[in-house]
C-alpha cells in the first residue's frame, strides 16, 4: 500500500472528500444500474410465465 | 414528385397560410427583445452578449418552424402517398427542406442584421452576423427536419424534438456565434465562415436521406 | 478469406436472437464475476497502491473512475452508432435490440464522468464546474443520450423505437466529432490555456497501470449491463415465439 495508515488513506492528504464522494457517487450509480439491467430478465420471465399461465388458464 | 413540383406546391401552399411563416420571424424577434429587459440595457454589455443572443433565438425559431415540416403531409395521407410511390424519397424531401428554408429560415437572416444592430453590435460584425445566419439556417432547418420525421407520428412530438436536435446544433450554434465575435474583434473571419457552408453543403446532401430513413421508420414501412 | 468467413458466421449467429439468448446464457456466469473482480482490482490498485502525483496529491486519483467512465461513454455512443448503421442498411433485429441495451449505461457513465470531473475541478481549478473542452463535450454527449432514450420511451412499438434510435444515434456520432472539433475551438476562442484535468501524456506505468486494469474492467461491466438488458428485451420481443416458450 502506498499509504502507511488505513487512516491516512482515508484522509487522502486534504483530499479525502473528494475522492471518496466521487468514487461513492460512481458506485452508486453503476451498482444500481446493474441491478435495475439483471432484474429487469426477471420480471420480463416472470411476465411471460404468468401471460403463459393465464392463457393455459383460459383454454 | 420532382424538385420544382414539390417546391411550387409548398410554396402555393405556405403563400395560403402566411402566419406559418411570420409566426418564427416573430418569436425571433420576441426572444431577442427578452434580452435587454431581462440582463440591462448598457451598450457594452449587450454588444458581448449580441452573437450569442441572436444565434440562440434564431436556433429556437428554426427548431418551432420545423417541428411542423411533416405534420400537415402525415395527417392528410400525403406522405403515406409519397412513401409507397416507386421513386426515392431524396427529391422531393430535398425541395421540402429548400422551400422550408425559403419560408421560414430567409425572414431570420433578413432580420438578423436589424436585430444586431439594435444590440449595438459593432458595424463590422453585423455584415459578418447576416452572412453566419444565412450559412448556417440551412443546416438548421436540415438537421431539425431529421428530428421532424422521426417524431411526426407522436402526439407530443414538440418537446421531444427540442430534446433530440439541440445538442445536434451545437457545432452550428458555436460556429455561428464564435465568427461573429471574431469579427467584433477585428480577426479574419473567412475560415469560419467556409467551415459554415461546408457544413451547410453536408448536412443539406446528407440530411435529405436521413430524413427520408426517419419518415419511413415512422410510418413503419 | 477465413477470418472473413468466420466473421460472417459469427454475425449471423449472433443476428439471431435464440442463438444470441444461448450464447450470453453460457458467457454471462464468467463475465459478471469477471467484470466486477477486474474493476475492483483497477480501482483498489489506483486508490491504495498507486504513487501520489506530485501536482495534483491524491485528488487525482479520481483519475482512475473518471477517465475509465468518459472512454466507456463516448465508446457505448460510437457502438450505437454503428449498430444504428447496421440496422439501417440491413434490418438487423439484434441491432435494434442493442441500442435499447447500450443507451442506459451510456447515459450513467456520461453522468459519472461529468461529476467525478467536477469534484475533481474542486480542488484542482477552486470551482466544481469550468466550461472546460472535455467536461462541455462530455455534456452534449449526455444530452445526445438522452434524447435517444427519450426517443426510445416516446415510440410505443419497439421495433420501431428502435430503428428511430438507431438513425438518430448515426446522426449523432456524426455530430460527436464535429462537436468535439468546435468545442475545443470555442474555448480557444474564448480563453486561453486552462489548466488541464488530465496533465500530460506520458504517465508513469504505476499509474497507467491500474488506469488501464479499471477501463478493461469498467468496459467489462458495461458489456455484461448490456447483455442483460439485451436479453430482457429480446426475450419480450420474442415472447410469442416458439423458442421462448420452450423456455419458461
Amino acid at each position: 500500500m502506498y499509504f502507511e495508515s488505513f487512516a491516512a488513506f482515508l484522509q487522502m492528504g486534504t483530499h479525502g472528500p473528494f475522492v471518496w464522494s466521487a468514487y461513492g457517487i460512481s458506485a452508486l450509480l453503476i451498482a444500481t444500474n446493474m441491478w435495475l439491467a439483471y432484474r429487469r430478465q426477471r420480471l420480463v420471465l416472470n411476465e411471460i410465465r404468468r401471460l403463459a399461465r393465464r392463457d393455459q388458464g383460459s383454454l | 414528385m420532382s424538385f420544382t413540383a414539390t417546391m411550387q406546391r409548398e410554396l402555393l401552399l405556405a403563400w395560403r397560410r402566411p402566419a406559418e411563416i411570420i409566426n418564427p420571424l416573430f418569436f425571433f424577434v420576441m426572444v431577442v427583445a427578452l434580452f435587454p429587459l431581462g440582463v440591462s440595457p448598457r451598450p457594452e454589455l449587450l454588444a458581448t452578449l449580441a452573437p450569442g443572443v441572436v444565434w440562440v433565438a434564431a436556433l429556437l425559431a428554426v427548431l418551432l418552424s420545423v417541428d411542423g415540416l411533416f405534420r400537415a403531409d402525415h395527417d392528410s395521407g400525403a406522405l403515406e402517398q409519397l412513401l409507397t410511390a416507386p421513386q426515392s424519397l431524396y427529391v422531393p424531401v430535398l425541395a421540402k427542406l429548400a422551400a422550408h428554408w425559403m419560408l421560414t429560415g430567409l425572414p431570420l437572416v433578413v432580420m438578423a442584421p436589424l436585430l444586431g444592430y439594435m444590440l449595438h453590435l459593432p458595424e463590422q460584425a453585423i455584415g459578418v452576423l447576416f452572412i453566419a445566419v444565412l450559412l448556417g439556417t440551412p443546416t438548421l432547418v436540415a438537421i431539425g427536419a431529421i428530428g421532424a420525421a422521426l417524431t411526426v407520428s407522436l402526439r407530443s412530438g414538440g418537446i421531444l424534438l427540442s430534446l433530440l436536435v439541440l445538442p445536434l446544433y451545437v457545432p452550428v450554434l458555436v460556429f455561428g456565434a464564435g465568427v461573429v465575435s471574431y469579427a467584433a474583434k477585428g480577426l479574419p473571419v473567412s475560415g469560419v465562415l467556409a467551415l459554415l457552408g461546408a457544413m451547410m453543403l453536408a448536412s443539406f446532401t446528407l440530411a435529405p436521406a436521413a430524413v427520408a430513413a426517419g419518415l419511413r421508420i415512422s410510418s413503419g414501412n | 478469406m477465413m477470418v472473413w468467413k468466420t466473421l460472417t458466421r459469427w454475425y449471423h449467429q449472433l443476428g439471431s436472437p435464440r442463438y444470441f439468448y444461448r450464447f450470453s446464457e453460457v458467457l454471462l456466469p464468467w463475465l459478471w464475476p469477471i467484470a466486477l473482480l477486474t474493476t475492483a482490482v483497477g480501482l483498489v490498485w489506483g486508490l491504495a497502491f498507486a504513487p501520489e502525483d506530485y501536482q495534483q496529491g491524491n485528488s487525482y486519483r479520481i483519475i482512475f473512475i473518471h477517465v475509465p467512465a468518459a472512454g466507456g461513454a463516448l465508446l457505448g455512443y460510437v457502438a450505437m452508432g454503428v449498430a444504428g448503421l447496421v440496422n439501417l442498411v440491413w434490418r438487423m433485429k439484434m441491432a435494434e435490440v442493442m441500442i435499447k441495451a447500450i443507451a442506459p449505461f451510456g447515459a450513467v457513465l456520461a453522468a459519472i464522468a461529468l461529476i467525478t470531473g467536477a469534484i475533481w475541478g474542486k480542488p484542482t481549478w477552486g470551482t466544481y464546474w469550468v466550461w472546460d473542452a472535455r467536461l462541455t463535450s462530455m455534456l452534449i454527449m449526455l444530452f445526445l443520450y438522452l434524447g435517444v432514450m427519450a426517443l426510445i420511451n416516446a415510440i410505443p412499438d419497439p421495433r420501431q423505437a428502435g430503428r428511430a434510435a438507431g438513425l438518430l444515434s448515426v446522426v449523432g456520432v456524426i455530430n460527436v466529432v464535429i462537436v468535439k472539433y468546435s468545442v475545443e475551438w470555442w474555448q480557444s476562442l474564448h480563453q486561453g490555456s486552462t489548466i488541464k484535468l488530465t496533465g500530460g501524456s506520458t504517465m508513469p506505468a504505476e499509474m497507467l497501470t491500474p488506469l488501464l486494469i479499471s477501463m478493461l474492467g469498467i468496459y467489462l461491466l458495461f458489456a455484461v449491463s448490456v447483455l442483460w438488458r439485451a436479453r430482457a428485451e429480446l426475450l419480450w420481443r420474442e415472447r410469442k415465439s416458439a423458442w421462448v416458450k420452450e423456455l419458461v
